[in-house]
């Protein structure tokens, strides 16, 4: 090697630290079959069609909650309130359905989602409140009405629309019935972010708010359909995870919430805003529904379980970030 | 021990890439005890890469550089500054909701020192519990500079901190500068004009394409050689071809109408009118009120008395959407209020394509493609590292700024001090691209803070003093003697009252 070659050959780390900058989703698909082989070490022969179907049942709703803090993130933003807006609709289509039935039952329960959402756009846009504290709000609130709810619902019961369950439980060959939903859904977001002006300001309000406004973007207008959007994600999330658990409850996708910001944080968008992808995301979702498989199989107790998974997505964020964030 | 004849900064083939681009190849710079050297470069010539490393912000790939004679090449900010070289920057690195004490305090400077070099480079009346914020913006430039001097600091790096500082601070800060060089401080001094580094600098270093390509001492003449080293070829700082004299005043009523406008205590009477294809100048010294005059007119905020017309109709504008949609559009003093940083230079110029709800579906991408390649192409924008803006050069950075209204189409253009901190032949583009859009029927304001500039790129001048618009002067009067004399509210000719 001769010396004139060294100021174009930066030291390796530095130029994987770049390349995994511009392709963040190659090193994450790694990641995931590094994951993959591990557990097939620990239990041998695990790795099938059906757990294969399996994961992905759990990982899509998941990945469904992380496009409400991608497309949050990518303003600087957050919505905290995404897996209470799950839970509401999951459990009121479940027990609006023998009062009203399913198109009414269903329409209600989007209909909260975007009335959180409603909420949720004024406050950050006109009220200019941060979006972790308002989201965080709303979420306290929708979690107090679903309360005040129940007793009026306690008596009739509750069922589950037959179509949620086909959706949640069904496999159609080894591929669980979900991706009906997901694939149509994941495609449309991708596309949002990529090809529409929409995506174009998400992008850039994070980047540089100032700039935006100097170009003519009312950012009210952005932040108010961005939250609507937000919460009807939330919603369709939470009328298919009724599906999968078809057991309707107060706490139904609540915790799901932690995990769904880690999916977008392990994807590699950034919650300062103007950096993000969602093919990052579904795949982080991925990666931590295959991590909750692996410590499951440790049989460890629940609270070393808990210990165990948050150390590991504190570990993977920093090592992601401070990979990417060289000069 | 420092001798007489060792260099106190010795930075030798310094090289650094940032992907596929070299920012800098092969640069050199000695400093010795005693000395001021400018460090000279067109845009892109690798000055700010250069400068960044010296002030150990960033790491060079190859090359050796040491201070006092100890390696300074691992080093951070922190650390350079430890090792006794202090930076000093064209905006102010001073916390804005802290008072005077306090940032002194964060910084580790002792007060008393502080005091007495504020004094002596000619602020008055600083006092130490004023809050940052409120100060004006030449005071805290005289402030970050002072704070570097009283840290007894073995060498000063001045990175275009002059620029768009009133004439008399300029002359103290290089009087000053001059004094405690020849009392043994080293000097690396950057800045667009010539004049001040004649007046301040023994030596010059030139770059060119991250290359050191020459080392001049400075003596009369100079300046041609510098000129020719830095672009690599001769060309004058420019002039207007004589036959392009300024067109007769259009006639037809006024895009822009102005009539005792206010907005705010700092804005109060301003009157003027802006033709189609006319580029009015605007000078005014630092903080007479055309930061708000721009602000009001690009919708950023309201007037609060008097009359803003556009074609006619009143504007009163709440957003700078409103102003957009009336074809009035600014491209503001700082770039870094303008540009996604990290996005690419194609993202950067369409962004006002899809600002209006009603652009929010699919792009239009051939559409768009061909108009953003328009307006590279017309800017000449160097694209080699257009994946992110933040890569190019802050000349390219300017241009994309501009480029971004001339995709969008620009019927009105407010252009507030756009050649700040960039190279001859950029500015050079910068004036032939303004008299171009004029001549195609656009309207152009355009203010400055360099005179020089006055009669290069504008048909005629307004002087705004102390909030108010005091003269008006015609591009074939507007020397700088003149505009200078307005400037400071004084009256045009020297004595003519008396004569008269």
């Amino acid at each position: 090697m001769s010396d004139a070659t060294t100021p174009e050959t930066p030291s390796l780390l530095l130029r994987i630290g770049r390349f995994l900058r511009d392709n963040p989703v190659i090193p994450l698909i790694g990641l995931l079959f590094a994951l993959i082989g591990i557990l097939e070490l620990m239990r041998p022969g695990i790795i099938s069609p059906f757990w294969m179907g399996n994961t992905m049942r759990f990982a899509i709703p998941l990945a469904m909650l992380a496009a409400c803090q991608v497309l949050t993130m990518l303003t600087g933003g957050i919505d905290l309130s995404a897996a209470v807006v799950a839970t509401v609709a999951g459990f009121v289509v479940a027990t609006a359905t023998p009062l009203v039935g399913v198109p009414l039952a269903v329409s209600i329960a989007l209909g909260a989602g975007l009335m959180v959402g409603l909420v949720n756009g004024i406050g950050v846009a006109f009220a200019r409140v941060h979006p972790l504290i308002m989201t965080l709000g709303t979420g306290l609130i929708a979690t107090g009405c679903l309360q005040v709810y129940q007793r009026y619902v306690i008596a009739t019961g509750s069922e589950i629309p037959a179509f949620l369950v086909w959706l949640g439980t069904g496999r159609t060959g080894i591929l669980p019935n979900s991706l009906y939903v997901f694939i149509p859904f994941a495609v449309l977001i991708l596309l949002l972010l990529r090809y529409t002006g929409f995506g174009r300001v998400l992008f850039a309000i994070g980047s540089n708010e100032n700039a935006t406004r100097l170009s003519g973007l009312r950012s009210w207008q952005l932040l108010m359909a961005l939250y609507l959007l937000s919460g009807f994600i939330a919603a369709l999330t939470g009328l298919l995870y009724v599906g999968i658990i078809r057991a309707p409850s107060l706490s139904l996708a609540n915790p799901l919430l932690l995990p769904s910001v880690a999916a977008a944080v392990i994807g590699g968008t950034s919650i300062f805003g103007g950096r993000g992808s969602y093919a990052g995301a579904i795949v982080g979702a991925l990666i931590l529904t295959v991590m909750g498989t692996m410590l499951t199989l440790m049989q460890l107790p629940e609270g070393a379980r808990r210990i165990i998974f948050g150390l590991i997505i504190l570990l993977v964020t920093a090592l992601f970030v401070r990979i990417t964030n060289q000069r | 021990m420092t001798t007489e004849t060792e260099p106190l900064l010795d930075a030798s083939h310094v090289a650094k890439s940032f992907g596929a681009v070299r920012a800098l190849t092969d640069a050199s710079l000695t400093l010795r005890r005693g000395e001021v050297v400018a460090l000279m470069g067109a845009n892109g010539a690798g000055k700010s890469t250069f400068v960044k490393i010296l002030t150990g912000a960033l790491r060079p790939d190859s090359g050796t550089f040491n201070i006092k004679g100890r390696p300074a090449r691992a080093g951070s900010p922190a650390e350079a500054r430890r090792s006794g070289l202090v930076p000093v920057y064209q905006e102010p690195s001073l916390i804005p909701d802290l008072n005077v004490a306090d940032n002194l305090r964060l910084g580790g400077t002792p007060t008393e020192p502080f005091r007495r070099w504020v004094a002596e480079l000619g602020i008055e009346g600083l006092r130490l519990t004023d809050m940052i914020g409120q100060l004006p913006l030449a005071t805290l430039r005289i402030m970050d500079l002072a704070r570097a001097l009283a840290s007894d600091p073995d060498v000063v790096l001045l990175d275009e901190m002059t620029a768009a500082l009133p004439t008399d601070l300029v002359e103290k800060v290089l009087a000053t500068m001059r004094a405690q060089a020849d009392a043994g401080l080293g000097v690396i001094f950057i800045s667009h004009r010539f004049a001040e580094i004649a007046h301040l600098c023994d030596r010059a270093s030139v770059l060119r394409d991250g290359r050191t390509v020459g080392d001049l001492k400075i003596e009369p003449g100079v300046e041609d050689r510098a000129v020719e080293l830095m672009l690599g070829a001769r060309i004058d700082l420019g002039s207007r071809a004589p036959g392009e004299a300024p067109p007769p005043r259009p006639a037809g009523p006024p895009r822009l109408r102005l009539s005792g406008l206010a907005a705010g205590n700092k804005l109060t009477d301003v009157s003027f009118d802006l033709h189609a294809g006319e580029v009015l100048g605007l000078v005014a010294l630092e903080g007479q009120g055309q930061d708000e005059l721009f602000a009001t007119l690009a919708g950023f905020r309201r007037p609060t008395g008097g009359v803003y017309e556009v074609d006619g109709r009143a504007a009163a504008f709440g957003h700078p959407a409103d102003a957009i949609a009336r074809g009035v559009k600014l491209v503001p003093a700082n770039r870094s209020e303008a540009l996604l940083k990290e996005r690419s230079v194609r993202e950067n110029i369409a962004l006002p394509f899809s600002t209006r709800m009603r652009d929010w579906g699919v792009l239009r991408m051939a559409h768009e493609r061909a108009r953003v390649a328009e307006a590279i192409a017309r800017l000449q924008i160097d694209t080699r590292a257009q994946g992110e803006v933040q890569r190019l050069s802050g000349g390219n950075q300017q241009k994309v700024t501009i480029a971004r209204w001339l995709a969008h189409g620009v019927e009105t253009l407010l252009l507030f001090d756009p050649t700040r901190g960039i190279d001859v032949r950029t500015k050079r583009q910068i004036y032939d691209l303004v008299r171009e859009l004029a001549a195609q029927g656009t309207a152009v304001l355009y203010y400055t803070s360099e005179l020089q500039e006055v009669p290069l790129a504008c048909d005629r001048t307004v002087v705004l003093f102390n909030g108010r618009t005091v003269d008006e002067i015609s591009a074939a009067e507007a020397d700088q003697e003149t505009l200078m004399r307005a400037a400071y509210g004084l009256s045009r000719t020297r004595a003519a009252g008396v004569s008269a």
